[in-house]
């Protein structure tokens, strides 16, 4: 980010990520992202809980609106989010690389992983329901079948210790199959973050659908898994100890599913874990032959 | 005052207030915005809003039984909080609603002279508030006529209103005066002396249906004028914002910008009234908040 010579830097300000918008805290609280050597890389947002209530406002909002688009529909946006990824490919290898240190092919390998991962999960978005729903045999004048649901809003927490696949990771299975979420992005990494969140704003997805805070991960995750219009919420980012407190909060309020995964490599396959549980199973019976 | 008697003295007087500074008005309105309101205070001040909005529902599509839920919702928003002032509704639906609010705390007002647009003839808009009056309503929503008002025909619009109160009887006189089509905040300062140099008791700012509604400068501008009106020795006569107050935090706002300009009397819901049917969600959502220390969401409210 240095400037060449004889130019003045342009430098850009990271904010958060709701409703489709790009607006700074509602604090006005900002703190300084370092890269891995501890020089100074940027000024991010530091989220309050107000900017966490806003989200899930908006988040609620987008809900009706993507989850009654047809599951091809929200492949084919999924797909565009990785299309647009690509084309910003060597942006992110230079902030995944200033931020973690990584080498230069090590940070396009991880962009790279990052842009498939989306294309994994957004081949997924129209065969969710034949893998999680069915006809069910019963014994009665019925047809008997359930389908998988998107529960609503998720809180996800990001993981602390990955830049952008860990990222990507856990927000494209949030909303393939019809979810909202708000996002707490890792605290060392922000920056590609708010970037992904350029990009998302920039491919379709309708706004809210996604919404990105930067700051700390203690001092919103709370607020979001106590909050009673959140249905879900993943505490993948949060230290072992806050994770069961996050438990309790979700248990304490509206009994919202929590996500707590054994840990994995993000490089490792997937699976579908995650991305099923943000769903509910609704079975209906319906008479035949009266 | 009598300034009513003939249109050049009427015109004289009211081209003779002293302009609005519009840059200052917006000024004053956000710095009074930004101050923050928090715990005890911020608990009050949402019962307080509570207990002004005016619940509404104007539509087409009003049925009874929608009526008589927002009615139940004005007696008992829930939550523990206290009733709404008033439901306001058209005309042909004051018989349900006073049936529904009877022995509550809360009024029934209703909008007349052929609301929103008011082009109707006189004669029109007098039978329209006699049948509302006469059904049982005790607030009138009048529109003036606009038309009138802004190609300078100050008297007609006047002689208006005040046909209007004497055909109101005991009910009181809520005058809209639409400043969003009004154009700029000197006509809206105008439209409000005018109104209540011929006997509204609240002036009101607009009808819900045209963009902008409310807004806090305009509210400002009304709000001195009520202030100076009352100065000026004559009666106390209320404020009602309307349309596009939306947030708990909007409509404390207001509250902040009527404690400031008008003084502490208008804090009251008979002095200050916020028209909405959202609005109450989110102040419930909010007091809910503090109550229980953990957002609260609209699965936990009330489908209006």
């Amino acid at each position: 980010m240095a400037a060449e010579a004889g130019r003045i830097a342009v430098r850009k300000t990271y904010k958060l990520y709701i409703g489709g918008a790009f607006p700074r805290s509602e604090s006005g609280r900002t703190f300084e992202v370092r890269d891995h050597e501890g020089g100074f890389l940027s000024n991010a947002a530091r989220a309050s809980r107000k900017d966490a209530r806003d989200a899930v406002v908006a988040a609620r909002k987008a809900f009706g609106g993507w989850s009654e688009r047809t599951a091809y529909n929200r492949g084919q946006v999924l797909y565009r989010v990785a299309e647009v990824m690509e084309g910003r490919r060597d942006q992110f290898a230079s902030e995944v690389r200033l931020a973690t240190g990584l080498s230069d092919a090590e940070a396009l390998d991880e962009v790279d992983a990052a842009v498939d991962r989306w294309v994994w999960y957004a081949g997924w978005a129209d065969k969710i329901s034949q893998v999680r729903g069915g006809v069910n045999p019963v014994a009665g004048p019925f047809v008997n079948f359930s389908v998988p649901e998107p529960s609503g809003v998720a809180a996800v927490l990001a993981p602390q210790d990955s830049a952008l696949l860990g990222l990507v990771s856990v927000v494209a299975p949030a909303i393939v199959a019809g979810g909202t979420c708000v996002v707490v992005a890792s605290a060392a990494y922000p920056l590609p973050a708010i970037t992904l969140a350029e990009v998302l704003a920039t491919s379709d997805l309708p706004g809210g659908v996604v919404n990105m805070l930067t700051g700390q991960v203690a001092e919103i995750a709370p607020w979001l898994a106590s909050h009673m219009d959140v249905n879900t919420v993943d505490v993948t980012g949060a230290p072992g100890g806050l994770a069961d407190d996050l438990a309790v909060a979700a248990a304490g309020s509206n009994l919202k599913r929590v996500l707590r995964l054994p840990p994995a490599a993000w490089t490792a396959e997937p699976g579908v874990d995650r991305m099923f549980g943000y769903l509910e199973t609704k079975t209906v019976w319906h008479p035949i032959g009266l | 005052m009598d300034v009513t008697s003939s249109d050049s003295a009427l015109r004289r007087f009211l081209h003779g207030l002293p302009a609005v500074d519009e840059a200052g008005a917006r000024d004053r309105a956000q710095a009074l915005a930004g101050r923050s309101v928090k715990s005890d205070a911020k608990r009050t001040a949402l019962d307080l809003a509570i207990s002004m909005v005016d619940l509404t529902t104007l539509e087409g599509q009003d049925t009874p039984g929608k009526v008589r839920s927002l009615c139940a919702k004005a007696r008992r928003p829930g939550h523990g909080a206290p009733p709404a002032a008033a439901v306001c509704v058209y005309p042909d639906l004051v018989p349900l609603c006073v049936e529904a609010v009877a022995g509550s705390p809360v009024r029934v007002a209703s909008v007349a002279t052929a609301f929103p647009s008011g082009r109707a003839p006189l004669d029109v808009k007098l039978a329209d508030v006699k049948s509302a009056v006469a059904a049982g309503a005790d607030e009138i929503d009048m529109v003036i006529d606009r038309g009138a008002f802004l190609s300078g025909r100050y008297l007609c619009v006047s002689e208006e209103i005040t046909a209007v109160k004497s055909a109101c009887g005991e009910a009181r006189l809520k005058v809209i005066l639409e400043t969003g089509e009004l154009g700029t905040l000197d006509a809206a300062r105008r439209a409000s002396w005018l109104a209540m140099v011929s006997g509204a008791d609240f002036i009101k700012t607009s009808t819900g249906k045209v963009s902008p509604a409310a807004t806090l400068p305009v509210t400002l501008v009304m709000l001195e004028a009520v202030r100076d009106f009352s100065a000026a020795g004559e009666r106390r006569v209320g404020v009602k914002a309307a349309g596009g107050i939306r947030t708990a935090k909007d409509a404390v706002r207001y509250l902040v910008l009527v404690n400031e300009t008008a003084g502490e009397e208008w804090l009251d819901p008979r002095y200050f009234r916020i028209g909405a049917s959202s609005l109450l969600n989110d102040l419930l959502m909010q007091r809910v908040r503090m109550e229980t220390g953990r957002y609260s969401g609209p699965d936990y409210m009330t489908v209006d």
